[in-house]
């Protein structure tokens, strides 16, 4: 049997980076063992531009991107890319608004083609704003009976407060209601450009010649006007315990999420605290959290921790799904947790354990197209450079349990925890 | 790029099949057991998806701490499903290290413990695993509109099982099932990546092959006898969206009607991809039903879904109305569709553009060693691996006359339940 070759894991003699004169960041490498190509990328038109009264202006706009350009309408875009069975999609987070497509081989420019279409000349036509309407506030009353994500909402409103992370990015029905048509072309004009765009493909595809490829349908785009992201303020940190309950009536389930605030990505803590984290409530089945909340009591089908770290500060934060009577129980059995996790943080045997899951689980992250495009987005966003999976290994390793116990201490503290429960 | 197939039985009935994949330095190896909810009988109801719980829950060798951190620190991954006619357990690990998933997998085959304090344990688990699904109206509607299709054959609860069960179930039941279906005699392990097929087989045979086979008691078979006459029924719930789900008898996957049924569904309600892992879908926006349901504002979404099961179980279509439509709106304009496409013949191009859309999404699955090495196995559950082998062919197969009688013989009110779920927070709309 064979050993892990780390020369499979992407690095600087396997991936294309070039910056197009316009400012596109385009990346790419290459996968002849696939009939069919991955492409992913965002631009820098994120929900941070929305205005409170109307928020979801930015994933609204993404949505609209294809329902319509000057060269084709609706039916002809999903036309075209439906009968190629190929796929594209686009949608806004909080700094960004991403895309994600996918192809044969053979239908490459086709593809290419779609997306400079809908990122230059989308039209929004008044009826296709309409129907996208209704299935935002749609959405929005299924969300509104999701006791997970109302959970994990109210913790943003809680942990975020006075902060524009606390704002769900697809927004409430009254700022849904509140867009217009105009809103949404006047948002595609003022904010999309070349400027900060990147675009990752991974595939059968000559790396020679992707960046011709790309600069063919985007390379004469230019937009002036595009402004600079807002800076973000900064995040003033809970000084007491806070507990929010949303009620929603007739559920068998209630959710729970107790948690803080935790690292950006580029903080030299984010590789600690992301350890630190495996091992407190994700490691195996949910390392410790899935051990006392599951395995031991008996409360959850599913509980473990998360650290969501982006540009700004991410949450650290821990979930479950419990019966509403046992609610207080496994909101105890987590805060005892999380006590002990920064008191006594972790021990070297289970800070290898997971460090050798980290770099063991890269050959699966990284098999197929789509793995390889988030890699190479991660690695643009965040500024890794491209030898850091490369590197990764030796950076999983380097941490130590002390690293692990100054993180813990420095974000998590058991006595100014935000406590979210949604349900019945 | 190399991949070949090969097909073995051990001396103690145990079926092998093995694919070579040299893409990515992964392997995925994959047991199942002939054994699922159809095989449960009232009272036990849930019994296959807990037991395949326990399953996690140790055995002498490996006591479940142990087992979960091994293969974890190996950087795998590794889980279990259990469907209506099957139970099975996967690891997927680097190439180096799958001898692990192997070892385990023979040792749980037989060894495992079933502890009667992990058996009280996991019972609150699973009946929050319920609980949780209980919270989603699309569970609570899919649920009764399966009660109501079938009275006769044990597809008729889900797998979970129902709550009473959940709380009167003992270790012995639990134990009892893993005894009497977990043996090689009534098993398959798939395996497909990165490893040399006479090795693997050297090292299966290994660890296998001294199993003892055992007698296997034969499936419960209580066909369901033809519907005749269309069945309605709602379920009210919290919320402020209107769900219907459209429910028809449909073909099992070794029925050559599988495969019309499977066009129809492409054509009304968009390409359903065949990839467990991996693999993304495609839209449905140029589909029928989204045309007529969807761009008409009569409705919000709408999908539709037909299962690969050992005998008939349901094509179904859901649809979330709009919230300024009532849902026998949306009804008379789906009934339309289905009266268009069995009255008007489907031009060949129609049917050409769904058989690509597949094509795209079968290249889309195989990038996926994880999806390989289901499929290896899964189709042995209903048909053969070769059932899969020449899926794409058997779609190229149909002519629009195939459509036009599928239709006429599945598509028809009276072999169908339709389920309307309605929530009991909408505002009146004027």
């Amino acid at each position: 049997m064979k050993s892990v070759n780390q020369h499979s894991l992407p690095g600087p003699d396997d991936i294309t980076r070039v910056v197009l004169p316009n400012g596109i960041t385009v990346l790419a490498r290459t996968n002849f063992n696939s009939p069919s190509v991955v492409i992913g990328g965002y631009l820098p038109c994120g929900s941070l531009f929305d205005p409170d009264e109307k928020l979801g202006l930015a994933d609204f706009t993404a949505s609209g991107l294809l329902r319509g350009s000057e060269k084709r309408d609706f039916q002809k875009i999903f036309d075209d890319l439906e009968s190629a069975g190929a796929n594209l999609s686009f949608s806004a987070g909080g700094h960004t608004a991403g895309f994600t497509g996918r192809c044969l081989s053979e239908d490459l420019p086709l593809l290419f083609d779609l997306l400079a279409d809908a990122l230059r000349c989308p039209v929004f036509p008044g009826e296709q704003v309409e129907r996208l309407r209704a299935q935002f506030l749609t959405g929005l009353a299924i969300r509104a009976q999701d006791t997970a994500e109302m959970a994990s909402l109210t913790f943003d409103q809680i942990v975020f407060k006075g902060h524009p992370y606390a704002r769900p990015d697809d927004g409430w029905p009254e700022t849904i209601q509140a867009i217009t048509r105009d809103d949404l072309a006047d948002f595609h004009r003022i904010h999309y450009g070349p400027r900060g765009l990147v675009l990752a493909i991974v595939g059968t595809v000559e790396p020679k010649a992707i960046a011709g490829q790309v600069a063919k349908v985007l390379g004469d785009w230019t937009n002036p006007s595009q402004p600079e992201l807002p800076a973000l303020p900064e995040l003033k940190p809970l000084k007491n315990p806070v507990t929010r309950k949303v009620k929603i009536p007739g559920k068998s389930q209630a959710d729970l999420v107790i948690g803080t605030s935790g690292p950006r990505r580029k903080d030299p803590e984010f590789m600690p605290a992301s350890l630190g984290n495996s091992v407190l409530g994700q490691f195996g089945m949910a390392g410790r959290i899935g051990e006392v909340v599951r395995e031991k009591s008996g409360l959850a089908y599913y509980a473990s921790s998360s650290l969501s770290a982006g540009v700004g500060p991410g949450a650290w934060d821990i979930s479950a799904g419990v019966n509403p009577g046992n609610v207080q129980k496994a909101r105890d059995l987590i805060c005892k947790e999380i006590a002990r996790f920064v008191e006594k943080g972790v021990t070297a045997e289970e800070l290898a354990d997971s460090q050798s899951n980290f770099v063991g689980r890269l050959p699966l992250s990284l098999e197929s197209n789509a793995g390889v495009v988030n890699a190479l987005l991660n690695i643009e966003r965040f500024d890794l450079g491209l030898d850091y999976y490369r590197r990764y290994p030796g950076l999983v390793r380097a941490v130590t349990p002390e690293d692990v116990l100054a993180t813990a201490c420095k974000y998590l503290h058991p006595d100014k925890l935000a406590v979210a429960i949604a349900g019945s | 790029m190399t991949k070949s197939y090969s097909e073995h039985l051990l001396a103690n009935g145990l079926k092998v099949l093995l694919k070579e994949i040299h893409t990515a330095p992964l392997v995925s190896s994959w047991v199942w057991y002939r054994v699922g909810s159809r095989d449960e009988i009232t009272g036990h109801t849930g019994l296959s998806h807990w037991c395949e719980h326990m399953q996690f829950k140790g055995t002498p060798q490996f006591p479940s701490s142990v087992l979960d951190r091994a293969v974890s620190r190996d950087g795998g991954m590794w889980n279990a499903f259990t469907y209506f006619d099957w139970t099975t357990y996967f690891e997927t690990m680097p190439a180096n290290k799958i001898d692990l998933g192997l070892r385990i997998e023979a040792d749980r085959m037989v060894n495992s413990l079933f502890d009667e304090k992990e058996v009280a344990s996991e019972r609150t688990v699973v009946i929050s695993e319920r609980e949780g699904s209980e919270n989603e109206p699309y569970f609570l509607l899919g649920e009764a509109v399966q009660n109501a299709a079938f009275r006769v054959h044990p597809y008729h609860h889900e797998v979970i099982g129902d709550l009473p069960d959940l709380k009167s179930m003992s270790r012995d039941d639990l134990y009892d099932h893993y005894r009497t279906f977990y043996a090689p005699n009534n098993a398959v392990i798939s395996v497909a990546g990165d490893f040399k097929t006479s090795e693997m087989l050297a090292r299966i045979r290994e660890l296998y092959e001294q199993i003892p086979g055992g007698p296997i008691p034969p499936r419960l078979s209580r066909p369901e006898p033809a519907a005749c006459g269309e069945h309605r029924l709602t379920v009210e719930g919290p919320g402020e969206t209107t769900y219907l789900f459209i429910s028809y008898h449909a073909p099992a996957a070794n029925d050559p009607d599988f495969f019309p049924v499977t066009v129809l569904d492409s054509l009304l309600a968009g390409p359903s991809s065949l990839n467990m892992f991996g693999g993304g879908g495609i839209s449905n926006k140029t589909s029928r039903l989204y045309r007529s349901l969807v761009e008409k504002e009569l409705a919000v979404s709408v999908s539709g879904g037909l299962s690969a099961t050992a005998d008939p179980f349901l094509y179904g279509v859901v649809i979330t109305v709009h919230p300024k439509r009532k849902p026998e709106e949306a009804l008379a304009a789906f009934d339309d569709e289905i009266k268009r496409i069995q009255n008007e013949r489907t031009p060949v191009a129609e049917i050409t553009r769904a058989i690509k859309q597949a094509r795209a999404l079968f290249a889309y699955g195989s990038e996926n060693i994880t999806n390989q090495a289901f499929w290896l196995g899964h189709a042995e559950m209903f048909a053969a691996y070769d059932w899969f082998l020449t899926y794409l062919e058997k779609l190229a197969q149909v002519t629009p006359a195939d459509l036009q009688r599928a239709v006429q013989k599945y598509l028809r009110p009276q072999n169908r339940v339709v389920g309307t779920y309605i929530p009991t927070d909408a505002e009146v709309q004027a």
